[in-house]
């Protein structure tokens, strides 16, 4: 199903340009080329996965294999530097500021050093359940090992950040330590517990405790930017599209959740009831 | 990004000293070549799982094993191409930040939500098209079968909002402009702006043309190497009549078109006529093209055009010259117009005679595999259905030329000022090679797998009841 994560990605790209269509334009405009090297990192990540699975030889599965790894890597680091250069406030309202340094400068390389960190971490998260239910102790430890390296490694990048944002995005990091230090607590709490019961080998909730702390984190960027879309300069109402639009907008998202959610746990279960025989169907959930 | 050579160099300062920004050219390079990748999928989402409906259905209803068999190996090809089309549509989101930021910025409040009901039929698509590959074997026949039939109807819905976006950049409604900017939007009147309907059947209509033909045209190449089987007739059949049946609709709808582009986009129709000067009498000019703004080649049939546009030899066609100066497009763009909207026509034309040599034949009860000239014909139906439909596309793209949104935006005003794109265009070609590539390997080797296979190793649909007695199919299936 990454045709689900495609279709998310298309999803966030139009919400934003139907939505905030000048804020698009400015972003667009400045950070080009991260979000250049984004889609073709992702057109080949997507390729090199249903080219793997329908690939019958082994040399061609590692290639196809390699393209998908190197791009899982360069993705998320774009999409972090991205953010990175918009939370730092290095977009202008009128687009087209610094191509180079507004996503190579320390928010960003911290975004993107992020990004690809919590990516592994969560995968590695995920894995290491996914390995528990399905019996296989060999994979459950090598994930164990991978999640609780990444794990720590991300709270090392985290707390690095902090200096990080002090000094080359002050206003971020005067709203993250004052109205939205709530929320920086909560995830740097299920983030510790998250890593404590990989730690403890332990699975219940451990995945929503790492879905959580990523969740959080990122609705603390949104809580310290607000009313901000760009740095200081273009708050969220000055960017948003007439009203008309804004309401399909939530109509699309409203009958999304309607429609498609029945049919998500439909397909998973139908997905599930196939692996039936293999063995790990006495987990319970 | 750097410098990717003098000759690049040297065409972008050619390009700049004429007053166009240098992007242009590589910016609407790309966009046609990523557009034109792309819309070869749109067939097989649309139309190719309608025929893997009908053939499950017949399957299901008369017990017939062959029908089965197609509809689960076409529902295969199906999932490969879907995957193909996620891959390009992703791309295309990304271009229209990167290349058009001026259409976007501006327009993106009308042209953009079009593409989130587009973002929602394509996920109802995917989840349904993964039901269904899932369901085979796993579920009752007929509750499998029902999970196929939101495929089509989701990619019919995703097709109508994106022609509602592309209908509106020729026919904008539903916004209130001031300032260049969008200060009011009604969404009804931008989704069914007034070329939405016209634009959406005619390339429903299409997409069930080019799939008809493509899947007829495999099997046809089947029965010429001497694969006479059942299994290669049905799909022969199921695929040609539906496309060859549609093909008459087409010519009806077409010609409807085209009267509606005389009334209302007077520039667009003066390019496919290739008419320089307004006029009565206007004869029909078939190839030619428009250089130093004369006609040069080209038979003219008389009296012609005025009479297809409005059925009488006095009609009057406006001319490009009734076009303002500064919004006139250019020679080039004016004969790739006219020469794309022959092309349509005419090939349409051969495909038509194609359906009606069929009918013949069919009425004579000639055995299909000894008509090897007719075959030979079919097998290649799929790609003259395919250069009609990249044809009439250019017709209506390059048409609006140089408009991006046909009254409020130029072209050269929706595209990007910054950096280079010509490295980002050689790399989007060089991927979208390997990904076509890819899928064509893949596709080959599915193939491959079913020949060698056969009867008794393919999985056939339904479990093992199904499976009694058709050992000819084990020799060959699509080739």
């Amino acid at each position: 199903m990454w045709e689900a994560n495609h279709t998310w990605l298309i999803y966030c790209l139009v919400i934003l340009w139907s939505g905030f269509p000048r804020a698009f334009a400015a972003i667009t405009t400045t950070l080009y080329l991260p979000l250049g090297l984004a889609a073709l990192g992702i057109v080949l990540r997507g390729a090199g996965f249903a080219f793997r699975k329908a690939a019958f030889r082994t040399p061609e599965q590692r290639v196809y294999g390699l393209a998908f790894a190197l791009s899982s890597v360069l993705t998320p680091f774009c999409f972090g530097a991205v953010a990175g250069g918009i939370a730092s406030g290095r977009v202008p309202t009128r687009g087209a500021g610094d191509p180079v340094t507004a996503w190579l400068n320390p928010t960003s390389a911290l975004g993107g050093v992020l990004a690809v960190a919590v990516c592994a971490y969560l995968a590695a998260a995920y894995l290491r359940v996914e390995a528990h239910r399905r019996s296989a102790p060999d994979l459950e430890h090598h994930f164990r090992t991978m999640a609780l390296l990444a794990g720590l490694g991300t709270g090392a990048i985290s707390i690095a950040g902090i200096f990080v944002l002090r000094y080359d995005a002050p206003h971020l990091w005067h709203q993250l330590s004052h109205r939205a230090v709530p929320l920086v607590v909560v995830a740097a709490l299920c983030g510790a517990a998250s890593v404590a019961l990989v730690a403890t080998g332990r699975i219940t909730g451990l995945r929503l405790l790492a879905g959580a702390a990523v969740t959080v984190i990122v609705l603390g960027w949104g809580v310290a930017q607000y009313p901000y879309l760009l740095g200081t300069h273009l708050t969220v109402d000055e960017a948003a599209a007439p009203v008309p639009t804004l309401k399909v907008l939530v109509g699309v998202a409203v009958t999304a959740g309607v429609l498609i959610l029945p049919s998500l746990v439909l397909l998973f279960r139908l997905a599930g009831r196939g692996r039936l025989g293999m063995s790990y169907d006495d987990v319970s959930h | 990004m750097g410098d990717t050579g003098q000759g690049l160099a040297t065409l972008a300062q050619y390009l700049a000293a004429t007053g166009e920004p240098h992007q242009l050219l590589p910016a609407r390079q790309q966009m046609a070549f990523t557009l034109g990748f792309h819309i070869v999928l749109v067939p097989f989402g649309v139309a190719l799982t309608t025929l893997m409906l009908i053939a499950n259905y017949r399957g299901l209803r008369k017990g017939d094993d062959d029908a089965l068999l197609l509809a689960q190996r076409w529902s295969k090809v199906a999932a490969v191409l879907f995957a193909v089309g996620a891959i390009s549509g992703t791309v295309l989101s990304f271009e229209l930040g990167i290349l058009w930021p001026g259409l976007m910025g501006r327009y993106g409040a009308a042209f953009g939500f079009p593409f989130a009901i587009e973002g929602l039929f394509f996920f109802l698509e995917a989840i349904f098209v993964s039901l269904y590959i899932y369901g085979w074997n796993r579920m009752s026949p007929w509750a499998h079968f029902l999970t196929g039939v939101p495929v089509p109807l989701a990619s019919l819905g995703g097709t109508a909002a994106v022609i509602a976006a592309n209908s509106w950049m020729n026919k904008p409604g539903g916004v209130t402009v001031r300032d260049g900017q969008v200060v009011a939007v009604r969404p009804l009147g931008v989704f069914f702006n007034g070329a939405f309907w016209y634009e959406m059947l005619h390339m429903f209509l299409a997409a069930y043309i080019v799939a008809g033909f493509g899947v007829a045209g495999v099997y046809a190449v089947g029965l010429l190497r001497g694969r006479d089987t059942r299994y290669h007739r049905l799909g022969f059949l199921i695929g040609f009549v539906s496309a060859a049946v549609l093909v008459p609709a087409q010519f009806i709808v077409g010609d409807t078109i085209a009267r509606y582009v005389f009334q209302s986009e007077p520039a667009k129709f003066a390019a496919i006529e290739l008419l320089p000067a307004t006029g009565r009498h206007v004869p029909e000019t078939l190839g030619g093209i428009l250089l130093d703004g004369r006609v040069r080649y080209g038979l003219r049939i008389p009296e012609v055009a005025s009479v297809l546009a409005g059925f009488r030899p006095s009609t009057e066609i406006k001319g490009l010259e009734a076009v303002p100066p500064q919004a006139r497009p250019s020679d080039a763009a004016v004969s790739t117009v006219h020469l794309a909207f022959d092309v349509m026509v005419g090939l349409s034309c051969v495909l038509l005679a194609l359906g009606v040599w069929f009918a013949w034949l069919r009425w004579r009860r000639r055995p299909l595999a000894r008509q090897r000239w007719f075959l030979r014909c079919s097998a290649l139906s799929g790609p003259a259905a395919l250069a009609c439909l990249w044809s009439g596309w250019v017709v209506t793209e390059v048409g609006r030329q140089p408009w991006t949104v046909v009254g409020l935006l130029f072209t050269k005003d929706a595209v990007t000022r910054q950096g280079n794109i010509w490295p980002l265009f050689g790399a989007v070609v060089v991927i979208y090679a390997a990904v076509g590539a890819g899928a064509l390997a893949v596709l080959h080797a599915m193939k491959r797998r079913w020949q060698a296979e056969g009867d008794t190793a393919v999985d056939v649909p339904y479990g093992p009841g199904t499976r009694a007695g058709h050992a000819e199919r084990g020799r060959g299936a699509e080739s």
